[in-house]
């Protein structure tokens, strides 16, 4: 294990989050509120120790794809508990532990929150906390590549660690431009959006947050009921704008160089507006009459499934007492999550196309022994050792989840609460069901709940190898 | 640049390597996954699966927007066939490796009518590459313009050199010698010479000239062109039919040994003047009875590596012959330099670096009129190729009147086909090529040499 190199890289990721720091300052500056001062002190540590660590240059230049992982997921630690430190200064969120939850839920783009009253924050500290989803959902060592000249073969270990997804598919062929272009689309989609927003008549820092907070599929909202008190029309335009951040990167791409053939073969962005279009029509017909209209009804179902299935985790209406079809709906949802090279989260529906297609071929397999047949996708094989890594990832994702689920029922709530929780968290979704629905928070977990949910929040968002490595002591070692 | 490299094998990777390391924006197509993984594994490159010549393929890889395609596969018609349809369908530069006799003999005619870029022979590049070697047995590098007609040759200059000591005017008066030194390179720094220059035991002189009067001026100033007169090859490849060939015009007395009959049928049809002996080539008792002892040069081409390195250790411990060994696949080049052999030949990097001096020419003369560019002597110093256009300062006038910028210096100039060594008389015609080095970076045309 090179240790020189990865304190090198942390020591820049140091620095780029003291950047994104000096934006709450700047924030604090406008509306002159003094809660901005702990930012400008972190900013200060943060450029100080950066600079140092930067300064020590690495020893070797080794780097492989081992510490591309634990780069990585250290990183993400570390963001999160530095990221923390300015709420319990400021005293928005006294206790650390809960600050640190915040936060990694902020860059995880989970959405789940400790806060049950949003007063609490000032217009900083409530930019810094939305801020964090726009960091998180494109990837903060994504940006480092794009930014900085880290040559050689670190960039693509580093890529393939951070972005979502079972394959990275690199764009063009250095990984420096592709995260620029992805970097590009990011935030030329998250522009259209403020300026949406605008459109219908919400203030710009409204919009800005509401923006950040549906890119990055994040979900943390800014008033205590969400989305509830905005108008249809603010909501319809989050609505439209979770799904289109919920699509594969690459297929804008596809449309950006004119190449609509590969844009309309994409099979993953087409089952996953199939599967919104379904779940929404059904969940319409389950709670017709509740919200006065069919066309009320039909607006709060796609709201829903739209933020549930993106893992954005916004709420409208409180689902929690929705029938029990149209929940169970939205439980798959969860499960099934966003397109790979999304900023969404979850299992992703590419995986799920390949599992479902791979039981298939185990079918025909067992109808025709000597049959010898490969998956399909985008008119493509799909390799071997990618279904094979879809299947393994299945079966982490369920040991995760299961252990996960066992030590946060040690606090005795009820079943749904914790079983939603796990999967809220994994899924970087934010509400769950029961207790953690769209009106509750996370804050009544103990201690060591929180810091299962938080393991989960990052395991789910640096799709779990990376983190279990942390764990593997070998990893250390060698 | 965006380059496409249909063929991830020895000379893919090494390009591919070598080419990323230059920024450039590279593709490569393979037929094989797993080959596609570990070049995209350790490179910086985009990877497609799929036939190099399909169509499909080429699109995908983006062959449309790309500035160059090499073809690179270990079969020749397949390379040809990618280039041509990269050619037809997205105009492209195109390279393409062609390693057969057969179609090297038409090579030209082939290069032309299909349109390509430029064909390349790592066979052909090698045995050329040995063949130098034996010809300046004492060269470190040997940089060729003008399509090979003229040579930059660099050597070091002992004491007893004839050259030491000596100023460079005086090399024409007193030695009566003809050549050009165009670039000295002393300690860590390198200078550009004028007439009033002195050599000093330890330099490191690049002299410019044609073959044959390089060949004139090692002999005048007495360095040891006595090349081999006698070489033995073992194995009976088509890097041996090539090196085989030029060793035979230049006057060798060659003896090829292989082991397969009718390699050594082919050979000995198409190389009357050599002498085939159909033994196996790594048996003690064949070399010493075919006087391994007797040979001035010992040529180990066989297709394992192992075997060709272990050759050339036992030739070099039992004769004094030059021993030089073909290593085509294994990589630790740091041990089997340290080994002391004498000469290694590798062929992948020859190809590579040929390719890869094309890419920068491409790269640097993208708007401007720059032939050929070398970087030498650490990369100190830029050789370059030009074609005189009309609107050329220089045109008409004799060369003495024209005030060339400092550490700069014209060494060749090729009139219609006719390759002089420029001096103060001489004058330039638009259509002509020269070369010149400097020591001075970002040279894009003809006219940022003129001292304004």
């Amino acid at each position: 294990m090179n240790y020189s190199i990865i304190r090198y890289i942390l020591s820049c990721v140091l620095e780029f989050e003291a950047l994104f720091m000096t934006l709450p300052c700047v924030v604090a500056l406008i509306y002159g509120e003094k809660q901005g001062f702990p930012f400008a002190i972190v900013v200060a540590a943060c450029l100080l120790l950066g600079e140092i660590g930067r300064r020590i240059k690495p020893k070797s230049k080794v780097f492989y794809a081992k510490e591309g992982f634990v780069t990585v997921s250290l990183s993400w630690i570390l963001l999160a508990l530095v990221g923390a430190i300015p709420f319990v200064m400021n005293g928005e969120i006294p206790n650390y532990l809960d600050a640190v939850f915040e936060v990694a839920s902020g860059l995880t783009t989970t959405g789940a929150s400790i806060a049950s009253d949003m007063a609490v924050f000032s217009k900083c500290g409530m930019f810094w906390r939305v801020f964090t989803h726009w960091i998180g959902g494109m990837g903060v060592l994504v940006l480092i590549l794009a930014i900085l000249p880290l040559s050689g073969s670190y960039n693509m270990h580093i890529m393939r660690a951070e972005s979502p997804g079972p394959s990275v598919g690199k764009l063009v062929p250095k990984v420096r431009s592709t995260a620029a272009i992805l970097y590009g689309i990011y935030l030329v989609i998250t522009c259209l959006e403020v300026v949406a927003l605008l459109c219908t008549g919400l203030p710009f820092y409204d919009s800005l947050l509401l923006s950040f907070s549906t890119a990055g599929t994040g979900g943390f909202g800014l008033l205590n009921d969400s989305l509830a008190s905005y108008s249809y029309a603010s909501q319809a335009v989050i609505t439209v704008f979770m799904i289109l951040f919920g699509v594969n990167f690459s297929a804008y791409f596809f449309i950006i160089r004119r190449n609509f053939k590969d844009f309309f073969k994409n099979e993953e962005v087409r089952w996953y507006l199939i599967i919104i279009f379904i779940s929404a029509i059904l969940i319409t017909w389950n709670i017709r009459g509740t919200f006065g209209s069919l066309g009320n009804d039909f607006h709060q179902a796609i709201l829903q499934v739209a933020t549930i299935i993106t893992t954005t985790g916004f709420s409208s209406a409180d689902f929690n007492i929705w029938p029990e079809f149209s929940k169970s709906i939205l439980f798959l949802l969860m499960l099934i999550g966003a397109c790979a090279g999304s900023t969404g989260g979850g299992f992703k529906v590419s995986r799920v196309i390949v599992m479902i297609k791979s039981v298939k071929n185990e079918i025909t397999t067992a109808m025709h022994p000597r049959s010898v047949k490969k998956i399909h996708m985008d008119g493509k094989i799909v390799p071997d050792n990618v279904v094979r890594s879809i299947r393994i990832y299945l079966i982490i994702y369920v040991l995760i989840y299961l252990s996960s689920f066992l030590i946060v029922s040690l606090d005795g709530y009820d079943f749904t609460t914790n079983f939603t929780a796990v999967a809220a968290c994994l899924n970087n979704i934010g509400p769950g069901l029961s207790l953690v629905g769209p009106t509750g928070n996370y804050a009544f977990f103990s201690g060591l709940s929180k810091v299962v949910l938080i393991f989960n929040m990052l395991a789910g968002r640096l799709e779990l190898l990376p983190i279990l490595m942390l764990f593997h002591v070998k990893t250390w070692k060698e | 640049m965006r380059i496409v490299i249909v063929g991830c094998g020895n000379v893919g990777a090494t390009l591919t390597e070598q080419l990323t390391r230059e920024g450039h924006n590279v593709t490569v197509i393979d037929e094989k996954q797993s080959v596609v993984n570990s070049v995209t594994n350790n490179y910086d490159v985009l990877g497609v699966v799929g036939n190099g010549a399909s169509f499909e393929v080429q699109s995908e890889a983006g062959v449309k927007d790309a500035d160059l395609l090499i073809a690179v596969t270990g079969k020749d018609e397949l390379n040809l066939l990618c280039c041509l349809i990269a050619k037809k369908s997205a105009n492209c530069h195109t390279i393409a490796r062609v390693s057969n006799p057969v179609y090297s003999r038409e090579i030209s005619f082939i290069k032309e009518e299909l349109g390509l870029s430029m064909i390349i022979n790592p066979q052909y590049a090698a045995a050329q590459e040995i063949a130098r070697l034996l010809k300046f047995p004492f060269a470190e590098t040997i940089d060729t313009f003008t399509k090979g007609r003229v040579e930059l040759i660099k050597f070091t200059i002992d004491e007893n050199s004839e050259l030491c000591n000596l100023r460079l005017r005086e090399i024409t008066t007193k030695l009566r010698a003809e050549g050009l030194v165009s670039v000295v390179e002393r300690g860590d720094d390198v200078y550009i010479p004028d007439g009033n220059f002195m050599i000093k035991a330890g330099d490191r002189v690049t002299v410019a000239g044609t073959t044959n009067k390089n060949l004139n001026f090692f002999k005048k100033i007495k360095m040891p062109t006595a090349k081999a007169k006698t070489a033995m090859i073992v194995g009976g490849g088509e890097t041996t039919f090539y090196l085989a060939s030029q060793l035979i015009e230049m006057g060798v007395q060659v003896k090829i040994i292989e082991r397969d009959h009718a390699k050594c049928e082919e050979l000995s049809e198409k190389l009357p003047q050599a002498l085939i002996i159909e033994a196996d080539g790594t048996d003690k008792g064949v070399l010493l009875e075919e006087g391994l002892a007797g040979t001035e040069a010992f040529i180990a081409l066989t297709n394992i590596d192992e075997e060709n390195i272990m050759l050339a250790m036992y030739a070099k411990s039992l004769s004094k012959a030059k021993p030089i060994a073909k290593v085509h696949r294994v990589s630790y080049d740091e041990i089997i330099d340290d080994l002391n052999i004498g000469s290694i030949i590798y062929p992948k990097y020859i190809t590579a670096a040929s390719i890869v001096r094309y890419v920068r020419a491409m790269h640097n003369s993208m708007g401007s009129n720059i032939e050929t560019l070398y970087r030498m002597n650490d990369n100190k110093v830029e050789a370059l190729e030009f074609i005189i256009k009309e609107d050329c300062p220089f045109i008409g006038k004799p060369l003495s009147d024209v005030e060339l910028k400092d550490n700069v210096l014209i060494c060749s100039i090729n009139h219609k086909g006719n390759i002089t060594i420029p001096q103060g008389a001489s004058v330039i015609q638009p259509g002509d090529t020269v070369v010149l080095v400097t020591t001075s970076e970002g040279v894009k045309d003809i006219c940022d040499v003129v001292a304004k």
